[in-house]
């Protein structure tokens, strides 16, 4: 408990500091950024670039656009909610396919030598080259009634960035059970199938939080840059590019859908911590060797 | 009958190439039920990979083994032996409870029962207030007991031990070994034993098989009387310091021919 209250005060510390340092260079810093030898170096303090803290808060709480009834902090939210939503799609098809490559590679080495190198390089593919072949693809798709969504393209992205850290994270950790332990599960004359699920995944745990934490942040990365770059409407992503159009009169507002992506990363991180949690409480508290 | 035979078996690694390992040469064994054998050598002398023959873990390159007038895949089939390693290797995600039941989930007994067991296991090894603790809570000797009670639960006839008491501190240790003998007569189990000690050895067994390296053979065989009562006064008799003598000048000679001979090649001794 003391550990939770200790952690609790060093996240409000960390976030008054963070306010504190930016609200402070707002008062020293040089209003039209600062330029050594010709190159603008030190970021402008004025409000167009870096609006007071109250006023991004308190942007929350008036209008979308001028005369509407809809206040901004619903509109950042249901955005937020939406990108959400396809970030666990992306999220759990990720750690399906993640999961799924991970036990094929180490039941079969051919597969892993065969495999590995081009999942490798499948992560060199720049992100915004993919989301538009991705979108086309899914818009030619016909598999009898099932009509593709313009949203699964998005989730397919984050699918595409969460699989990869799952299949490596897990792979390791498959591998990780110590040889005693296989060998006492050969002397039991125990089936790949029973050393998989008793021995393995069980094994693979401590290195399978981690990537799932990684896959986590790889899904929402993937699906707000889908949202940016193919112009998904709903999502976060979308309200990103819009308000930042409107950075010169209303500069406070993109802040607003900057803070709710911010939001989005950390709850999908939170939903994994709490998993880890779950899944490590009866574990040793230090990792033995 | 008897409850182990190793008939003129080898074990040759890395057959035909210049890595070949002659790690067992024309081994014979038998070891009838309920006796205690332990196998001592120096390191290389194959006392381990003649453990996983038995254990089935390994093929043997020719001979053959049978546990229980069975082949060994057959007796590792239908898990005729217990087995133990130096590290107790308890799975640190289950209590030690589930530790002991997982031989038996593995056969398919249903929870009632292995729970039973489990319980009586605890009992045996004097550790019933622990079951709902786990292996990272305990200290090694009681891990090292909960592997033995885990070795033991579906009631093998016969007992693999790989080093068991290896990583532990000397008291622990012949504490450990009174427990093993205890345990042991209790449930008239018969015991391969693994060791490096030559005490340990002369304490627990009714024979020790003397192995020397390069290749790796038996190359005596070592009656100690101790008989079947034995306690901690063993430790001070007479009978006991007489065969520890003569299982070190056995293990001598191997390591006296051993040594000889890599003064003549000029090998690197491991």
């Amino acid at each position: 408990m003391r550990r939770i209250a200790y952690r609790s005060s060093m996240f409000v510390v960390a976030i008054v500091s963070v306010v504190a340092l930016w609200e402070f260079y707002k008062i020293v810093g040089p209003q039209d950024g600062g330029k050594f030898f010709g190159v603008s170096i030190l970021p402008r303090a004025n409000d167009t670039a870096m609006p007071h803290v109250w006023t991004m808060l308190s942007r929350y709480n008036r209008p979308e656009v001028r005369g509407s009834d809809t206040k901004i902090w619903s509109v950042v939210l249901s955005g937020t909610l939406f990108s959400l939503r396809l970030s666990l799609v992306g999220f759990f098809m990720g750690t399906t396919i993640g999961v799924g490559l991970a036990v094929l590679m180490s039941r079969f080495k051919v597969v892993q030598r065969g495999l590995l190198p081009y999942l490798v390089m499948s992560q060199t593919v720049p992100l915004i080259a993919l989301a538009p072949l991705v979108v086309s693809w899914g818009g030619k798709l016909e598999i009898g009634s099932f009509v593709w969504p313009r949203w699964l393209s998005a989730s397919i992205l984050g699918t595409f960035l969460a699989f990869f850290p799952i299949a490596v994270g897990t792979l390791r950790g498959l591998a990780s059970a110590p040889a005693a332990a296989v060998e006492l599960m050969d002397s039991y004359a125990a089936s790949w199938k029973q050393t998989l699920f008793k021995l393995r995944f069980p094994a693979a745990v401590p290195f399978m939080v981690p990537a799932f934490k990684l896959g986590a942040s790889g899904a929402v990365v993937g699906v707000v840059v889908a949202e940016i770059s193919t112009g998904l409407k709903g999502g976060i992503g979308r309200l990103i590019i819009e308000y930042a159009r409107e950075a010169t009169g209303d500069p406070a507002k993109v802040f607003t859908a900057v803070f709710g992506a911010a939001a989005l990363g950390i709850t999908m991180s939170g939903l994994v911590a709490l998993s880890d949690v779950l899944l490590m409480r009866n574990r040793p508290k230090e990792t033995s060797a | 009958m008897s409850a182990l035979e190793v008939v003129s078996t080898s074990k040759i690694f890395n057959q035909g190439t210049a890595k070949q390992v002659d790690a067992l040469v024309d081994v014979n064994l038998t070891v009838n039920p309920g006796e205690f054998v332990s196998l001592i050598g120096p390191s290389g002398c194959g006392k381990s990979t003649l453990l996983r023959l038995i254990a089935n873990l390994l093929e043997p390159t020719s001979g053959s083994v049978s546990v229980n007038k069975k082949t060994a895949a057959q007796a590792r089939l239908d898990q005729d032996y217990g087995m133990a390693f130096q590290q107790a290797g308890l799975f640190d995600w289950r209590t030690v409870s589930k530790n002991i039941e997982l031989p038996l989930e593995l056969k398919g007994w249903d929870k009632a029962k292995r729970e039973a067991r489990a319980k009586e296991m605890l009992e045996l090894v004097k550790l019933p207030e622990f079951a709902d603790l786990y292996p990272w809570q305990l200290s090694g000797g009681m891990q090292q007991r909960i592997a033995i009670a885990r070795a033991l639960a579906a009631h093998p006839q016969l007992l693999l031990m790989d080093e068991p008491f290896g990583a532990l501190d000397e008291m622990t240790r012949e504490y450990m070994q009174g427990e093993l003998l205890r345990i042991c007569g209790e449930t008239s189990t018969t015991v391969v034993f693994v060791t490096h000690s030559i005490p340990e050895a002369v304490y627990l067994s009714n024979r020790v098989i003397v192995m020397s390296p390069r290749p790796g053979r038996i190359t005596a065989v070592i009656d100690v009387d101790l008989g079947s009562k034995r306690n901690e006064d063993t430790r001070a008799a007479d009978g006991f310091f007489r065969s520890i003598t003569a299982v070190r000048e056995a293990l001598r000679g191997t390591h006296a021919e051993h040594a000889a001979a890599n003064a003549v090649r000029g090998v690197e001794d491991r």
